[in-house]
């Protein structure tokens, strides 16, 4: 299978604090991997490295054939393929929500006003919030915005989709529906990178538990072989709290 | 009846300081306004032709009745003041039907406002083409020329103080030391000294032969400090918008500009309303030093017609004449950015 994304030997420091460790990381077409592990063991800087958020400062990162370096064009080119939604949402507060969903379209894409509404309905549609399209981020409920910063992420049409802790920020009653989504984003074969602890989420549509600390990945393993045996210690101990 | 009186027991005598407060506010009040009155309308002066007719002991308005065109348009020619009005009454007229307009409309009269009218209103200040008679720089003066510097400056250092503000953020090495240099140079020189510079020593260091308009090198001088202020204000407001907003707009592939433009600022120059209505005014109100180049805006032709033989002895009616319009137009700003900002705030 061909690797859609591929990490070799990454490192990252923030000044003096060494975040990613020699970090190897690969994740093939349509795979959808899950990324957990203590909170500041470097899982966010990890999938922010993907689509260049991060600079990364040793190693080498490939997305879709593209290396990730100072070059200007990889770097829209590869962020126009991958999409990413955030913990806090980062909805744009000042425009409605099926203007959130079209601004790139028009701006980045080039596609006219009539198109990119369209295509911003049918995917507002799929996160079932096209009723709420004229409104703006501030009026919706928390699950709500995510779902809308989904759409958002999908009218681009992209290959691969990182989510950093996407229920995080959301009431308990709120999860689901946001889960519900990205499930059904799963099914239709969407390359995926989750960083969650929701294991419920990972044990349903993960193909691959990815466990990180203090900047490594400590343990890779199928789903089922990472939940029935995971061998490292701090593994053990994350799941025994989190389970 | 019991209710006002409990209202203002309440209110204004709570207790012994304020009760002291109300008081002494009171008298202060009665001291000051009613002889105000007397001098501005009772027992001032409103007809006549020169000072001779002002012998009630009031003010003597008659002064700023004669020299009023002097210090609306300065010492453009009377017949021609027209080629003044025409275009500060069209600017007036679509500034309110702005309003009424719907967005699309309301674009293109903004575009239209900002690129050519100005060119076009210069043009027809000017004149020397059609037949109109040429006017020059030095001739014109008064309200006039306040309004032209102000307006010129406003627009052109509310763009240049956005570049320098986000050069300032910018992790371009030489953007960012350049626009920290350019704005602490600015903001570290007194503007009476700017416009000398301007006025009387850039000449020289211009090469023998050119020559550019005094006006314009004023008006550049003003816009450049104002700039460097403009540049302080829009920066509080970039910081206020959270990363996130970078990360997000960045994330779907928005390039720097774009994500400026249609993410960021809109975001960050709607925080800082306040500020920027603030420079506004504070531009507005620094118009009267351009006298140190020989410029006479409306202040600077109220000294100049208080120092006329038979005119002598008007300064406090001409003072408050001025206070006034200055104080009409500064007022009109400030309640136009509340505006503003209370319709941004309701769209969301
Ligand atoms: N911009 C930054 N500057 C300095 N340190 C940072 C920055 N972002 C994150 N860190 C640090 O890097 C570590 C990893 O952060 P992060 O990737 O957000 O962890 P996680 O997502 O796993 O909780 C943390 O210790 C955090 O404090
Ligand atoms: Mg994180």
């Amino acid at each position: 299978m061909e690797n859609i994304i591929q990490l070799k030997q990454v490192n990252k420091w923030y000044g003096d604090f060494h975040v990613l460790k020699d970090i190897n990381f690969e994740v093939s077409e349509k795979e959808k991997v899950v990324i957990c592990g203590p909170s500041g063991s470097g899982k966010s800087t990890l999938i922010r490295c993907i689509n260049r958020l991060e600079e990364h400062q040793k190693g080498e990162i490939i997305v879709d054939g593209m290396t990730l370096d100072e070059n200007t064009k990889n770097i829209s080119a590869i962020r126009s393929e991958v999409g990413m939604v955030f913990q806090q949402f980062n909805l744009f507060p000042h425009l409605s929500i099926l203007e959130n969903c079209t601004l790139a379209q028009i701006w980045v894409k080039k596609k006219t006003k009539k198109e990119s509404e369209a295509l911003a309905m049918d995917y507002l549609k799929k996160v079932q919030i096209d009723d709420q399209a004229a409104k703006f981020p501030g009026q919706l409920s928390g699950g709500q915005q995510q779902r809308a910063a989904i759409a958002r992420a999908l009218c681009m049409e992209p290959k691969i989709m990182l989510f950093d802790e996407p229920t995080s920020a959301l009431d308990p009653e709120m999860i689901k529906e946001v889960l519900d989504v990205m499930v059904d984003l799963a099914k239709g074969g969407m390359t995926m990178c989750v960083v969650t602890h929701e294991m419920g989420f990972a044990k349903e549509v993960a193909d691959r538990v990815v466990f990180m600390d203090e900047g490594n990945i400590v343990e890779a393993k199928k789903t089922k072989d990472f939940f029935d045996n995971p061998e490292n210690e701090r593994t053990k101990l994350f799941l025994s709290q989190i389970l | 009846m019991n209710k006002t009186l409990n209202y203002i027991r309440e209110k204004f005598f709570s207790s012994p300081i304020d009760a002291f407060l109300t008081i002494s506010i009171s008298y202060l009040i009665y001291l000051t306004i009613p002889p105000l009155l007397d001098w501005m309308f009772i027992s001032a002066t409103f007809s006549g032709e020169s000072k001779k007719e002002c012998v009630s002991g009031g003010a003597c308005w008659v002064f700023v009745k004669i020299w009023f065109n002097r210090f609306l348009y300065g010492m453009y020619p009377n017949d021609e003041v027209w080629r003044v009005n025409l275009p500060f009454g069209i600017l007036v007229v679509s500034i309110i039907v702005y309003r009424f307009l719907n967005e699309k409309y309301k674009k293109y009269l903004f575009l239209f406002l900002i690129i050519p009218f100005p060119i076009l209103s210069l043009m027809l200040f000017s004149g020397g083409f059609l037949g109109l008679m040429p006017v020059e720089t030095r001739e014109w003066g008064g309200l006039f020329l306040t309004l032209v510097i102000s307006i010129f400056a406003i627009i052109f250092c509310f763009p240049l103080g956005v570049l320098l503000a986000m050069g300032r953020r910018s992790n371009l090495p030489v953007v960012r030391y350049f626009s920290v240099g350019f704005i602490e140079f600015w903001r570290g020189v007194p503007l009476i000294t700017v416009l000398f510079m301007a006025g009387v020593m850039f000449p020289l260091l211009l090469p023998a032969g050119t020559n550019m308009d005094k006006l314009v090198r004023v008006i550049i001088a003003i816009t450049l400090f104002e700039a460097a202020y403009m540049a302080e204000v829009v920066r509080g407001g970039l910081q206020a918008v959270g990363r996130g907003q970078y990360d997000a707009s960045k994330a779907i592939g928005m390039g720097y500009w774009k994500s400026h433009i249609f993410i960021i600022l809109p975001q960050a120059l709607k925080l800082v309303i306040p500020g920027i209505a603030n420079t506004f005014i504070a531009l507005f109100k620094d118009t009267p030093l351009v006298f140190v180049v020989g410029l006479l805006e409306i202040l600077g032709m109220v000294n100049l017609a208080k120092t006329n033989p038979a005119w002598l002895g008007m300064a406090t009616e001409g003072y408050v004449f001025v206070a006034l319009v200055y104080w009409i137009f500064c007022f009109a700003m400030s309640r136009y950015s509340l505006s503003i900002e209370e319709k941004l705030k309701t769209t969301n």
